[in-house]
């Protein structure tokens, strides 16, 4: 491709950060050695990457990878230790939602303040005023100071004043991960504008969907390097394939790179929920037994283990805990090797979502392998047989209807 | 065809970028605009504190100082005018070298999230102490005339003078803001720096009180013909400082060529340690 047609061009690119060593430290610290103990860390290391103008590109690659880092070098937020960057046009950058909000200032204030740190000059932004308020749609309340705001006004005002940067060039960040699902839309639709409108942008986010739906290209970063590169979707499926939680249905495969607490010993790989007919499902009905199958991949051999079942609420409370140990059954003696464990679950949820918590224990209460929200699933309102609960679901309140038996006797007088 | 920018790794000095820091000029104005209106919303007594901070300050150091101790006044004003007016010039450039120095630290959010040149933030942090200045100079003013103290028309050039001011409070607060964003010792040498400089510059006493002897040294501190000049254009008997002004013009352009410098080069680590 001719060079006129590049937005951006990276080469060779390092970023080195100091580990262990002080970052900020007081001078009294530095006396008597010169420099800093700390090990090297290489966050970038020799990354090229090319994106022509106009193209939307996404950068995938698990927490860490150096996707922040990459962005934050492009942005000139912080200086490459090695390499070369060139861009071409005006760069504009959004790492988060509300860049120099500050909660005193009335919207109005604020659209000047953060429209100016995120570059725009006062009369671009005199000139685009009624078009960012009308996006967010708070007019009503552009004088009250935003700590007043719910976080959704808050998120919608500062997002407003973000995508109506007028830049060649937009470095994203994340930032579509926020608000209520109205606005993630009209968010969506915005990003869409951008990347229609013959923009070039750089967007990285853990919402794989989103990268699919806006990137015509992607990059995998991993370890700070390149790892993948070329059509979205190919590069999503060979992340996916590596890295990752991801649900199928009802079928979570536990990737390596999946936050859990782990000796090692034991790894938890897939979790799937099973209906009536033993197939993978999402959605229990309303009073219908379930059963989880959980995959164990066994390294060293546990000859005390307990498997532990967590259901949780959608708002992240626990509410009901199984272990395999339960009723005084014997603890698992596993060899090394691959095992699956079922357990069948027999409760009635209340209508909402679930998640369930997958952990092996040892009995002498080590944890060898704990995944949190390893899998989720729906709870509906519907029983097996198609009728609908008696109780009318205006709102659910609690997780669970444990069995219950009634009875009604005449009482005497109150004494 | 838009142009072309080249990032690499920075090597040693560079010159700092005047032309980006002109183009973020609105930046500059905002973050002025938003330290001012915080600064005073929600407080009780608002911008009134601004004036009565030098007043109270007077008046104490003139019923202690002037009145038990019997330190003397200068400039054939009653010691209350003399005192009123060192504390409104030595309360502007303390502020505006404290808040400078503090800036970079109180910005870490912003300057880890988004690129701006960023000696835009001492620049407005040095500003709202200007600001400041007008209503307590007035009042001043005000006591002053009171005391039957009439100023002479060399008045007019109090403006050149905030301005050399707070180009010595920016030049240090540069150096300063800097270095805070590595050694949060600064936090410290700062509000020390201010106490030690409330003693070591004629602001609550004359700085005839001096002997000659110590008189060269003594001037060095840029704040002495700082003070002294103001004195010249408030009070009609008040001597020309003569050579005691070449000291803060050539500290202002000193330290405002060297921080500026030493600002650009310490400024691309900022993200990193901040």
């Amino acid at each position: 491709m001719s060079s006129e047609d590049v937005a951006i061009r990276v080469s060779g690119l390092g970023k080195r950060y100091r580990l262990g060593g002080a970052q900020t430290d007081l001078l009294s610290e530095r006396i008597g050695r010169r420099a800093p103990k700390g090990r090297d860390f290489w966050a970038l290391r020799g990354v090229d990457l090319t994106v022509r103008k106009g193209e939307v590109v996404g950068l995938v690659g698990r927490n860490g990878a150096g996707k922040s880092t990459l962005l934050k070098c492009l942005s000139r937020i912080t200086p490459p230790t090695e390499g070369r960057i060139e861009l071409t046009g005006r760069v504009g950058t959004l790492l988060e939602v509300g860049t120099g909000f500050h909660p005193e200032l009335s919207g109005r204030e604020n659209v000047y303040l953060s429209g100016t740190i995120l570059g725009m000059r006062r009369a671009e932004i005199d000139r685009r005023f009624d078009e960012i308020v009308a996006f967010s749609g708070i007019e009503r309340f552009l004088e009250t100071p935003v700590k007043r705001y719910s976080s959704g006004m808050y998120v919608r005002l500062a997002f407003a004043v973000a995508a109506h940067l007028d830049t060649d060039i937009l470095l994203v960040d994340e930032v579509l991960a926020v608000g209520d699902a109205e606005f993630q839309r009209k968010c969506f639709g915005k990003m869409d504008d951008v990347a229609r409108g013959g923009r070039t942008v750089v967007f990285v986010s853990h919402q794989l969907s989103a990268v699919q739906r806006l990137c015509t290209r992607a990059y995998w970063i991993d370890g700070g390097r390149v790892r993948a590169e070329g059509p979205t979707s190919e590069v999503v499926a060979q992340y996916l394939h590596h890295a990752g939680a991801t649900q199928e249905g009802g079928v979570a495969t536990i990737g390596p790179d999946v936050p859990r607490s782990t000796t090692g010993a034991v790894t938890l790989e897939r979790v799937a929920l099973l209906g009536d007919d033993d197939r993978p499902t999402d959605r229990v009905e309303l009073g219908q037994p379930f059963t989880v199958a959980m995959t164990f991949r066994v390294s060293e051999p546990v000859p005390d283990g307990v498997v532990e079942l967590g259901l949780s609420s959608a708002d992240g409370t626990r509410v009901a805990t199984v272990q395999s140990v339960d009723g005084g059954r014997p603890v698992l003696s596993l060899s090394p090797g691959r095992h699956e464990i079922r357990a069948r679950i027999d409760a009635t949820l209340l209508p909402g979502e679930f998640t369930l918590d997958v952990g092996m224990h040892r009995l002498i209460g080590l944890t060898l392998d704990f995944v949190e929200r390893a899998l989720t699933f729906t709870a509906l309102n519907v029983a097996h047989d198609g009728s609908e609960d008696r109780w009318p679901w205006v709102v659910v309140r609690g997780a669970l209807r444990p069995g219950s038996a009634w009875s009604v006797r005449e009482a005497g007088a109150p004494a | 065809m838009a142009d072309t920018r080249v990032i690499v790794p920075p090597r040693g000095w560079q010159a700092p970028n005047l032309r980006e820091l002109w183009d973020y000029r609105d930046l500059a104005f905002f973050l002025v605009k938003r330290d001012v209106s915080i600064r005073y919303r929600q407080t009780l007594i608002g911008t009134v504190w601004a004036i009565l901070q030098p007043l109270l300050l007077a008046v104490v150091f003139s019923v202690f100082l002037g009145h038990y101790a019997k330190v003397p006044s200068g400039a054939g004003v009653p010691y209350p005018v003399f005192a009123l007016t060192g504390m409104v010039m030595w309360l502007y450039f303390s502020q505006a070298m404290q808040f400078a120095s503090d800036s970079t630290v109180a910005s870490r959010e912003l300057i880890g999230k988004v690129w701006f040149p960023r000696m835009v933030i001492p620049i407005a942090a040095v500003l709202p102490p200007a600001i400041d200045f007008v209503p307590a100079f007035l009042i001043a003013l005000v006591v002053q005339l009171a005391y039957g103290v009439v100023p002479p028309v060399q008045i007019l050039l109090v403006p050149v003078l905030v301005v050399v001011t707070l180009m010595v409070a920016l030049g240090i607060g540069l150096w300063l803001s800097a270095l805070n964003v590595r050694y949060r010792d600064i936090r410290l040498v700062v509000p020390f720096l201010i106490m030690v400089g409330l003693f070591v510059t004629p602001i609550v006493y004359p700085f005839d009180v001096v002997p000659d002897a110590a008189q060269p040294i003594y001037a060095l501190n840029p704040m002495v013909g700082v003070l002294e000049t103001y004195r010249w254009m408030l009070f009609p008997d008040a001597g020309w400082p003569g050579a005691l002004l070449a000291i803060p013009l050539a500290s202002a352009a000193v330290l405002l060529v060297t921080g500026a410098w030493f600002f650009t080069r310490a400024e691309r680590d900022f993200a990193d340690v901040i």
